[in-house]
């Protein structure tokens, strides 16, 4: 592999590795917050299955780098700037509506791009899709299911994730931004063309979204930039909460 | 005046460790509709491997017993020994007794 297609792919799963990661913490700042307990468990165990898959690409990314760093060097030394995860995941969790319809946004993406790798040229991401895609596509029915309920449920319901979705509907296009190097992989087979997965992205999401009676935000501004390491405030304030201990005591175990 | 139930109906899970083995009760879950229930039985009652399936049931479907049923339901059972098949001899090579 050479150095280019080696920089891009590390790129790549960084920006998955962070993408996950700080979606799982953010899902899992519900714990214990849950709107009833069984949700509280549900919420609980989609943030491990998150959690689950950020450790397998950042151990990845480590791998290829070569340079000795594991999951956690790559997820408790790194600060802001060099964190790829797309924008829509660190934005903060808000009421439930704003939750469920940041995870049913990305969900549908992570769907989509998770069922394109199962086909990757790569060996080891074929195997990560395969792990995922079972837990994803129950993320999926999840977070389809509560949409489809709060957008057709009771007029406060409805209003409730109507704003979510107007709300966060700025940050969807960051999922979509490329990095020169993506076209290496492509072309390598390893990754799937992202314009695939954002017009299969946008089909489920206007179909689910039609069923739940709810508005598809007019074009507008965008943010984007996440893969680029330009971040929110929000995204330090998540990684002094989840790098406190290892960077306090740093080589600290128990 | 009694404080009003905001909880969502009751449901009763029941699951089957594996196939061909009985449903037994796992516990219950608060649900708005039976898909909801399905989805919070697997979510709280399938974390470690305990099941391949799942009944969910309306907690107010099941029609159960009552302690003061006790004593004509099961007492009458208690001298009848005769009724466990303990009386024969197993024939050596037979399994799954």
């Amino acid at each position: 592999m050479n150095d280019n297609l080696k920089n891009a792919l590390i790129d790549y799963l960084l920006w998955l590795g962070d993408t996950t990661l700080v979606l799982g913490h953010r899902i899992s700042e519900w714990c214990g917050h849950g709107p009833i307990l069984e949700e509280d468990i549900a919420m609980t165990n989609i943030a491990l299955d998150l959690l689950g898959e950020a450790r397998l690409y950042l151990t990845y990314a480590g791998e290829i780098e070569g340079k000795g760093r594991t999951e956690d060097d790559l997820a408790y030394l790194r600060d802001v700037m060099d964190y790829k995860n797309s924008l829509i995941c660190e934005q903060p969790n808000g009421d439930f509506a704003f939750t469920m319809m940041r995870q049913f946004l990305f969900t549908v993406f992570n769907y989509h791009l998770q069922e394109a790798l199962l086909t990757s040229s790569d060996e080891r991401i074929r195997s990560i899709a395969e792990k995922a895609i079972k837990e994803v596509t129950y993320h999926l029915r999840h977070s389809k299911d509560w949409v489809l309920r709060m957008g057709d449920g009771t007029e406060e319901s409805h209003m409730k994730v109507q704003d979510a979705l107007n709300n966060i509907w700025m940050f969807v296009d960051d999922l979509f931004l490329t990095l020169p190097g993506d076209k290496l992989l492509v072309d390598e087979k390893i990754v799937p063309a992202i314009t695939t997965i954002k017009s299969k992205w946008l089909e489920t999401v206007k179909s689910v979204l039609e069923e739940a009676t709810l508005k598809l935000p007019a074009d507008g501004f965008m943010m984007k930039g996440g893969r680029q390491g330009k971040h929110g405030e929000h995204l330090g304030f998540i990684l002094a909460e989840l790098q406190y201990l290892p960077r306090a005591y740093p080589g600290t175990k128990w | 005046m009694a404080e009003q139930d905001t909880q969502w109906p009751l449901w009763e899970v029941f699951m089957q460790s594996k196939s061909g083995q009985p449903y037994k009760h796992a516990g219950s879950v608060h649900a708005a509709d039976g898909e909801m229930a399905l989805e919070n039985a697997r979510d709280v009652y399938t974390r470690r491997n305990e099941g391949t399936s799942i009944w969910v049931v309306p907690a107010n479907a099941i029609v159960a017993s009552t302690p003061e049923e006790v004593g004509s339901f099961f007492d009458p059972a208690n001298d009848k020994v005769y009724r466990h098949p303990t009386f024969y001899d197993v024939p050596e090579g037979v399994k799954y007794l």
